[in-house]
């Protein structure tokens, strides 16, 4: 197995263009799983964790443009914290401090589970995600990026290179349902914004449907987001728990996010 | 592939095997067995060491991805002829048990000191959320934290 090290983006781009084949990799988190437990066997890895341009985030005109190298440690600390609360608040539930420090939001994209705990708060605040390849850059709505259970739009010679958000201000949490409150993939979770400026409520489920999902209600309507989100979840029973249970729980979880933002 | 570090202070070079882990890499290759290996998912901790100073599951670090980088293992942790203050704190407070555990805990312990010289209860509870004790002797392994923090 050849391990490709690029230095810069635009060398990370041309190897993506040479070697489709290979399974980029940044963090690690995720694919030293797979690789351990032979669950792949790539012919070449795509190493972007010296890649200077994946790191961090910049601000523009109030945007955000996170880097995809950005860690959920990272995430959790000032000024993020503040510009994207539900986010940091997501990032503090994932893996372990060991975890965070080194699994990444680009990462998190990439590998398009619908349990990737960053993925409702960054539905919920409308984030985009840009691609890039030899040919040029794209930018997605997440919405459209996420097409099924660990598939993406990601197209064989682009990476994921940043999402871009322009953070609504407006009050938000997040909350996740599992048995401990450490090293959990979400049985469900829910990010909720109260944007006052669009007068609407936006939330986004995980670990419920094929993919994580956003439910959008008016402001007015706010009191029938549990079930409109009941209603659009799609659960399956599995290990972690049953069908029935995650919608119910999205319910609850639903009703309490929307008193957590009302009163703060 | 050649992969060339520094661990412990000391230049170190050896081969890996593209989707070789840094944690079998510091084990097997380079001789430093401190680092154990349990669940090899990051779930448990007992892999835990500082890479470029940062707390990490070496069992989730690509052994290439380390090359030119630094790690610091349990085993460079003591002084020649002292335990680091952590280490001491262990075996005062009596925080080993059947000690497969201890080396993670020890380096996740020393990275929180680190940051947080006097950490709250639930600092050291979420700090240590991430290494796993089979023996369930965490009261002790808090006393121990504690213990470090009030001798620094």
């Amino acid at each position: 197995m050849e391990v490709l090290r690029p230095r810069t983006l635009d060398e990370a781009l041309a190897l993506r263009a040479e070697h489709p084949e290979a399974r980029p990799i940044q963090g690690g988190t995720d694919v030293l799983v797979e690789l351990t437990f032979g669950h792949s066997r790539p012919d070449a890895l795509l190493d972007l964790s010296e890649v200077a341009e994946l790191r961090g985030f910049t601000q523009e005109d109030g945007a955000l443009r996170l880097g995809a190298g950005l860690t959920y440690t990272e995430a959790m600390r000032a000024p993020l914290a503040t510009r994207l609360p539900a986010l940091a608040e997501a990032s503090r539930t994932v893996g372990s401090p060991q975890i965070r420090n080194r699994g990444t939001i680009g990462g998190n994209l990439g590998t398009g589970s619908p349990a990737g705990d960053a993925l409702p708060p960054l539905l919920a605040e409308r984030a985009e995600v840009e691609l890039a390849s030899v040919s040029g850059t794209r930018t997605l709505p997440l919405e459209d990026f996420l097409l099924g259970v660990k598939r993406t739009a990601l197209a064989g010679d682009e990476l994921v290179t940043a999402v871009r958000i322009m953070p609504s201000g407006g009050a938000q949490t997040f909350a996740k349902v599992g048995p401990r409150n450490a090293m959990v993939i979400a049985i469900c979770s829910l990010a909720v914004v109260v944007d006052t400026t669009e007068g609407e409520v936006r939330a986004a489920f995980g670990s419920a449907a094929v993919t994580a999902k956003r439910v959008t209600v008016p402001l007015a309507d706010a009191a029938e987001l549990p079930d409109l989100i009941a209603e659009a979840a799609a659960p399956i029973d599995d290990v972690r728990a049953t069908a029935e249970y995650r919608r119910h729980a999205l319910r609850v979880l639903a009703t309490r996010t929307l008193e957590r933002c009302v009163r703060s | 592939m050649k992969v060339s570090l520094t661990v412990n202070g000391e230049r170190l070079e050896g081969d890996a095997w593209g989707g070789e882990s840094l944690l079998t890499f510091l084990r097997d290759t380079l001789e430093l067995p401190g680092s154990k290996n349990a669940c090899e998912q990051g779930e448990c901790g007992s892999c835990s060491v500082l890479f470029d100073g940062t707390l990490v599951c070496s069992c989730l670090v690509l052994a290439a991805q380390a090359d030119g980088h630094e790690v610091v293992t349990v085993e460079g942790l003591a002084r020649e002829d002292a335990l680091h203050p952590v280490q001491q704190a262990f075996v005062d407070a009596g925080a080993v048990q059947c000690g497969f555990c201890t080396p993670g805990l020890v380096v996740a312990v020393v990275d929180l000191l680190e940051r947080v010289p006097r950490p709250s209860d639930d600092e050291i509870r979420e700090s240590l959320s991430g290494n796993l004790c089979r023996c369930t002797g965490y009261a002790k392994i808090f006393d121990a934290v504690g213990l470090a923090a009030e001798r620094a």
